[in-house]
């Protein structure tokens, strides 16, 4: 019975051990927070796309920014 | 100690496997979209009301761009349509009232809109992106599922509605 007990235990932890992630991605309907002005990282979406496609374009790297200036996935 | 930590890992790892059995996407074309009954402007918005009518259901929200271009082009298609048997239908997803009121204030709707603001409709439909339209045939089947709203979408929208409509 204790030796359960603390299985249990070490499965809690090492479950949180995830962290938030446990929760799931974010869904689309859920990005209402994402999507305001200050959750942004860069000051002008169309910069911040401006900016995307020269990197993508110098560095020869795949595109990687994923929303890019939208924050409802709508781009 | 080893035991432990044994049967730990294999309850992380089954409730793990638990997680990753997610339900295939609801809504194909083809199939019968979920029903849902939420509370509108007048009165409760049922998908059961529609039935008969090609619907052009609409999953929008007031923090989403794209949406406020799409509610003129709604208003135009629920103009033009409404008398051949077309229901536009839009379904609010913020979780807060009043936003969607400051929205419908700036962009008037003068089609059905619903609200839905714990979200167990767009999480039934399995809406991948904002906003996200489904055209349900007047057999009650999905016609078609479109994700986004950019201006090229207007005239393929536009046209997957005609064509809905002609094949009643």
């Amino acid at each position: 019975m204790k030796s359960l007990l603390w299985s249990l235990l070490a499965a809690g932890l090492l479950g949180s051990l995830a962290g938030c992630s446990t929760t799931g991605p974010v869904q689309a309907w859920e990005k209402g927070n994402l999507a305001k002005p200050g959750m942004a990282m860069d000051a002008d979406p169309l910069d911040q796309r401006f900016m995307q496609h020269i990197y993508t374009s110098k560095e020869n790297s795949t595109g990687g920014s994923g929303v890019g200036g939208g924050g409802c996935g709508c781009n | 100690m080893r035991p432990f930590i044994a049967r730990a890992a294999a309850l992380v790892l089954s409730g793990a496997f638990g997680l990753v059995g997610l339900p295939a996407a609801a809504v194909e074309v083809g199939n019968v979209p979920p029903s849902f009954e939420l509370g509108g402007r007048v009165g409760a918005v049922k998908l059961s009301n529609y039935t008969g009518k090609t619907v052009y259901l609409d999953f929008w929200a007031s923090w989403c761009g794209p949406c406020k271009q799409s509610f003129p082009w709604m208003n135009d298609m629920h103009t033009r349509y409404a008398a051949q048997g077309l229901s536009v239908v839009a379904i609010n997803v913020d979780q807060k009232a009043d936003d969607a009121q400051a929205f419908l204030r700036k962009a008037p709707a003068h089609f059905d809109i619903a609200f839905d603001p714990t979200g167990q409709t767009p999480k039934a439909y399995a809406i991948k992106a904002m906003p996200t339209s489904v055209l349900i045939g007047p057999d009650g089947k999905v016609l078609s599922v479109h994700s986004g709203f950019k201006d090229q979408d207007r005239n393929v929208l536009e046209q997957q509605i005609r064509q809905a409509l002609r094949l009643q």
